[in-house]
């Protein structure tokens, strides 16, 4: 293990233009804000490149640089690090993360230009991107957490940036709680894990993992890998707890595009990725992974149909496609999952990218069925924004296409998947097609439904906003061409074509997952299949939403209720709120306050005791009148008293 | 003795003392000047308690800075004094706390300045005493003395049903500082049957043994007082009137020092003296402990003050420290006397920081706010910072001690789960967690509706930021509140040896601290224990006192 010390400046960069823009972006004129915040996350970035290529300096087998930066908690025998790690899997994570990160922050000098609060958006910006770091970088699970809930915390901040609005600033505060319900989960795997492990640092697990994996208990690693899913459910929005991430669009969209699309929703997926071989010592764990993640991304996908935001649109697809991820990492293929990771990060970004210049364009109208005809006003958009979405349909030779059916596949191929998994996959696919295609189809095509005053101002947004856009839409089409499955890549002449694959190997290479072992032509017909069903999506989107627009009305009206669950999302936030939120309010209110603490305790028992004491000595004063007569009297009935006592014992 | 010949403990101890003389040869009507005589002299009593830090032993497990006078010898009553890595950090909470609060009341006390002033120098050599304390005569006296200041605090400038929270804050301490001083004139004769000398020191009655049985009864008497003061569920309905009427200073000395004297009293007296009877109480107390943290917190979110609120959440907060204190292991105890440094910056700041508000508006009610953030930018984020803080946001200081509570209750768990299948354990440490969640529930709720959501009420159109007095304050408790939560280990360093002293204190097996006693009888042995091992030395009679 060799130590790689500039590591540190990675995080450090942005803290800094953190505390620059939040202590004094009040007064700093705008220019300057958003320089300071560029120039530390593209420093960032920077440093990653360079981190990256000394990585790949070193001989494969050996690629664990880490970073010792200081002893954070030492206590007995608990000793828990500042130490950062760079391994293939969190070079991949910290380039995108930082990559993408850089790309928005440029872009949101466009987006929010005009916004009174400019210097805070930067300020949280580059707090997001110093605790995404840190949460990629940590070389222990305690340290990895300390990101998490960075994280957690920019992304409430910036849910409910526009804060006068209740229901952004409740969406910030549902995110946040929601997240700590997962990270709940999260803690009681960390506590497990220092009990069996004795230690929390990644490295030393997997060792332990490697050389004594056998003698540790199964349900004691299984426990600890659900707990640690829990957590992943919060923050990477996968069935109980993906509620949030829907109403998270609040924030302002290069928010939705780097916070929950791109990078930390993904984080879920990373942090499996990071304990691939614990996961892979519980298989019990990995089939919920699975079966959650198909669950997701099945439910996810179909309640994108029916909504008309379109960035709600998007949320349900990036709730869908993080189902796809945990689907692989589930059936033990965690390359193809952090590949869909990568690949998801550069057209979900820019599908956001998209998204916000359409909504800029349109003087913040959100609704689809306000849109349509915005081809020809905002021509880089639209095609920038079409390049995303033949990607995250799968359609060859975009980058979605490949990660994709590399998932597609392994869940079928794969010891710990199944054909059900695989049939999930493909009718995902095809679900997701159709839905992308109804949103570009009611975006940009057709007549223009916009109020007049809005359609005056339809323009393409300024360079600042558009180039990264190319950018990202150039790395939507190439970025799969780095982890080409064999079977094509024969087609092309080109050996070793899975070279993303490669590259990751040795992070996954103990925890040998078996896949069984199916013919080419086998290979092919199913790339067939999931490639043809996104075309049928395709297709299916083309028919209703172009040729026969009246169409969806009718069918809308033909299943209703089925309709009306899914536009209203399963009723999943009302069961939420009436299984849960209302009764525990009403607990804590009637019961554990007014009855228990302020009747019970409080009234019966303490001033009870002191009423008691009043009343006693309240009749016990009526004989301390300072009447002599009743003096005497009890006196003389004292002594009667006593007498007969005496006379009569 | 003392620190190189200085009795440094006694200066920093009795220094506000003299303070209050000072002020006392002040004219009454110079309220200024009185308050300024108050934060100086309880600013140098800081400075000076800084020596502490920087000449503690950091892995010495002994009292420091001792000093030993008799005071009524022949009964056994010594003015005995010390600090260790227990006591350390409270004490400098303390020192640090006190002119913090003062400065707080510029513009809040207006009347009677003189009072306060006197009452709140008082108050801080009680406090500090009762920390320092290592006779239990000594450590009675300033316990005892440390209600007057408060209960009139909170009966001159409280609010509106100041009176009647000052006596219930009176009465229910008071019910339980008589048990308690029965229980240690029973350790008294106790030591006189067993030793043949009368003695209240801290080091001697160690050696006295009990049976089970009076250890039980002991600790009833002693864990009552304290769990009164802590304040643990049932024990507690004192704390939100006490912290409702009593003025912004009042509440951040109660909350910030004051409560705990409860867990400190534990961790000092009532654990190490009673092992057997702790062990054996241990999970009832965790329970309490437990059910205190979810209470608190669900209570907490249902109040329409803000102050009310906090005031609960300090239950939850509280039920933390003493689960981690009943783990009985390094981890458990840090974290526990952690979270007590904890909870006095972050919910003193809290306390302060609704005293802005209060002293705006007059009014702490929920309803009344609402999008403040927009007038008061600065106010909002030191807010925001404080919040976090305590919902134990990791990067600051309620994480790490949080986390190491989660752990030493784990850890204890688990070491009962591998020994008897205890469950019950585990099921506290998976309970106290949702702590998490609770904490975030409330304190986030709250802040929304003061702070979030559009600015409706038109008498917080105009509301001033926080001034350059505020702000001092507000800095000075975010340096801790980060620093602690970024390099804890200033902290941990200098606790560790000191805790690891009281565990194996608590630990003792039922053999050695029976033969301890026969052994003590035969008067000529005293036990110190090292490390976890029990290790005997003989040293004659009378040595060290």
């Amino acid at each position: 293990m060799n130590n790689i010390y500039y590591l540190w400046l990675i995080p450090f960069f942005p803290l800094v233009g953190f505390i620059i823009n939040g202590l004094f972006g009040k007064k700093l004129p705008k220019p300057v804000i958003h320089w300071v915040a560029n120039v530390a996350v593209w420093s960032s970035f920077t440093v990653a490149v360079i981190a990256f290529f000394d990585l790949l300096k070193v001989v494969p087998g050996q690629r664990i640089l880490v970073d010792p930066v200081y002893r954070w908690i030492f206590t007995g025998g608990l000793a828990i690090d500042i130490k950062f790690l760079l391994d293939p899997l969190s070079a991949v994570m910290i380039l995108v993360v930082t990559g993408v990160g850089a790309l928005i922050h440029v872009y949101s000098i466009g987006y929010m230009h005009d916004d009174p609060s400019y210097y805070r958006y930067f300020a949280y910006l580059n707090l997001f991107i110093f605790s995404m770091s840190i949460l990629v970088l940590a070389s222990n699970i305690v340290l990895m957490f300390v990101g998490w809930e960075g994280v957690g915390l920019c992304s409430y901040l910036l849910i409910g940036f526009w804060f006068e609005d209740e229901e952004k600033a409740y969406a910030g505060r549902k995110a946040f709680i929601t997240n700590r319900i997962g990270d709940f989960g999260f803690i009681l795997g960390i506590l497990l894990m220092l009990v069996i492990f004795k230690t929390l640092d990644f490295v030393e697990i997997n060792k332990i993992l490697i050389y004594h994996g056998e003698t540790l208990s199964v349900t004691a690693l299984t426990l600890i890998a659900i707990f640690l899913f829990i957590g992943a459910t919060g923050k990477s929005a996968q069935i109980p707890l993906y509620v949030w991430l829907p109403d998270a669009m609040a924030g302002p969209t290069p928010v939705s595009a780097l916070i929950h699309a791109a990078t930390m929703v993904t984080a879920g997926v990373y942090m499996i990725g990071r304990l691939n071989l614990l996961y892979a010592h519980a298989p019990v764990a990995m089939a919920i992974v699975a079966a959650v993640a198909g669950a997701t991304a099945f439910f996810a996908a179909t309640m994108a149909i029916t909504q008309n935001d379109i960035k709600k649109v998007l949320a349900y697809s990036t709730v869908s496609q993080l189902g796809y991820m945990f689907m692989a990492m589930g059936v033990g293929a965690f390359a193809a999952g952090i590949f869909h990771l990568m690949t998801h990060a550069f057209f979900k970004a820019l599908l956001f990218l998209g998204s916000g210049s359409v909504i800029h364009a349109m003087s913040g109208i959100q609704d689809m069925r306000q849109m349509g005809g915005l081809k020809k006003y905002m021509p880089v958009t639209y095609w920038t924004f079409l390049t995303a979405t033949l990607a995250i349909s799968g359609i060859p030779p975009f980058a979605g296409f490949f990660s994709k059916d590399e998932i597609i596949w392994s869940s079928f191929a794969s010891s710990r998947g199944g054909v059900v998994l695989w049939a999930i996959g493909v009718i995902t696919a095809i679900i997701t097609a159709f839905y992308m295609f109804r949103l570009v189809y009611m975006t940009f095509h057709g007549e223009n439904r916009s109020p007049e005053e809005v359609k005056h101002h339809i323009h393409e947004s300024p360079a600042v906003m558009t180039i990264p856009m190319v950018i990202l839409a150039i790395l939507s089409v190439i970025g799969g061409w780095v982890g080409v499955s064999p079977v094509i890549g024969k087609l092309f002449g080109v050996e070793n074509s899975n070279i993303f694959e490669e590259f990751l190997h040795p992070v996954f290479a103990h925890a040998h997952i078996h896949f069984h072992h199916y013919s080419e032509a086998t290979e092919w017909w199913f790339m067939a299949i999931s490639v043809g069903g996104a075309l049928l999506g395709i297709l299916i989107a083309f028919y209703l939403y172009i040729k026969r627009t009246d169409l969806p009305r009718k069918i809308a009206l033909k299943v209703w209720p089925l309709y009306k669950l899914l536009f209203n999302k399963y009723y999943v936030d009302e069961i939420y709120y009436y299984l849960f939120i209302h009764p525990i309010y009403l607990i804590s209110l009637l019961f554990l306050w007014r009855f228990t603490d302020v009747y019970v305790i409080d009234g019966v028992g303490v001033n009870g005791s002191a009423k008691s004491v009043r009343f006693t000595s309240r009749i016990l004063k009526y004989w301390q009148n300072g009447d002599a007569q009743v003096y005497i009297f009890s006196f003389v009935l004292g002594v009667v008293l006593v007498l007969g006592y005496l006379l009569l014992a | 003795m003392g620190w190189k010949g200085l009795p440094l403990i006694s200066i920093v101890t009795f220094l506000p003392v003299i303070g209050a003389l000072i002020v006392l040869f002040i004219d009454k009507n110079e309220g200024k000047l009185i308050k300024t005589t108050g934060i100086i002299v309880t600013s140098i009593d800081f400075l000076i308690s800084l020596i502490f830090f920087f000449a503690f032993k950091a892995y010495s497990p002994d009292f420091q800075f001792v000093e030993k006078l008799p005071w009524i010898a022949s009964w056994g009553v010594n003015y005995y004094v010390g600090i260790d890595g227990i006591s350390l950090f409270l004490v400098l909470l303390t020192t640090f706390l006190t002119p913090i609060t003062i400065l707080s009341a510029w513009k809040a006390i207006e009347e009677k300045e003189k009072e306060f002033v006197i009452f709140m120098l008082l108050l801080e050599t009680a406090m500090l005493g009762a920390f320092v304390a290592l006779n239990l005569v000594l450590f009675y006296v300033f316990w005892e003395l440390m209600l007057i200041p408060m209960y009139f605090i909170i009966g001159i400038w409280g609010g509106e049903r100041r009176i009647y929270a000052a006596v219930k804050f009176f009465i229910y301490t008071a019910v339980g500082s008589l048990l308690m001083l029965i229980a240690i004139l029973y350790i008294y004769y106790a030591h006189y049957k067993q030793f043949g000398f009368y003695s209240f020191d801290y080091e001697d009655l160690f050696r006295v043994v009990f049976t089970f049985k009076e250890q039980l009864l002991l600790f009833a008497a002693f864990g009552l007082a304290f769990a009164i003061k802590v304040p643990m569920f049932p024990f507690h309905t004192w704390l939100p009137d006490a912290h409702v009427e009593a003025p912004t200073a009042g509440s951040v000395i109660l909350a910030g020092i004051l409560l705990k004297m409860g867990t400190y009293g534990f961790l000092r007296f009532a654990m190490p003296l009673f092992p057997l009877a702790t062990r054996a109480a241990a999970p009832y107390i965790m329970a309490l402990a437990v059910v205190g943290i979810i209470y608190g917190a669900l209570v907490a979110m249902v109040q329409k003050d803000v102050k009310k609120l906090i005031a609960y959440s300090s239950i939850s907060h509280l039920g933390y420290v003493m689960l981690g204190l009943f783990a009985f292991n390094l981890q458990g105890i840090q974290g526990g006397l952690l979270q007590m440094i904890n909870h006095g910056l972050s919910t003193g700041a809290l306390f302060l920081l609704v005293g802005v508000i209060y002293e705006r508006r007059h009014t702490r009610l929920i309803s009344e706010f609402g999008g403040l953030a927009k007038v008061m930018p600065w106010y909002a984020a030191v807010f925001m910072i404080v919040t976090l803080s305590s919902i134990g946001l990791p990067g600051l200081n309620g994480f790490v001690g949080e986390f190491l509570v989660l752990v030493g209750a784990y850890k204890a768990a688990f070491a009962e789960y591998l020994k008897d299948l205890h469950v019950g354990h585990f099921t506290f440490v998976v309970l106290a967690a949702t702590g998490m969640i609770w904490g975030a529930v409330y304190m986030l709720w709250m802040y929304q509706r003061v702070f979030f959501n559009k600015l409706t009420n038109p008498k917080n159109f105009k509301l001033p930021d926080l001034n350059l007095r505020e702000a001092v304050i507000f800095v000075l408790l975010l340096i801790f509140i980060v620093w602690i939560g970024v390099y804890p280990n200033t902290f941990l360093s200098r606790t560790e040896a000191s805790i690891n002293k009281t565990i194996n204190r608590v630990m003792i097996s039922k053999e050695a601290y029976f033969n301890r006693g026969r052994a003590m009888n035969a008067s000529t042995i005293r036990i110190t224990e090292v490390e976890r091992g029990l290790i005997v030395e003989k040293v004659p009679m009378g040595e060290g006192r």
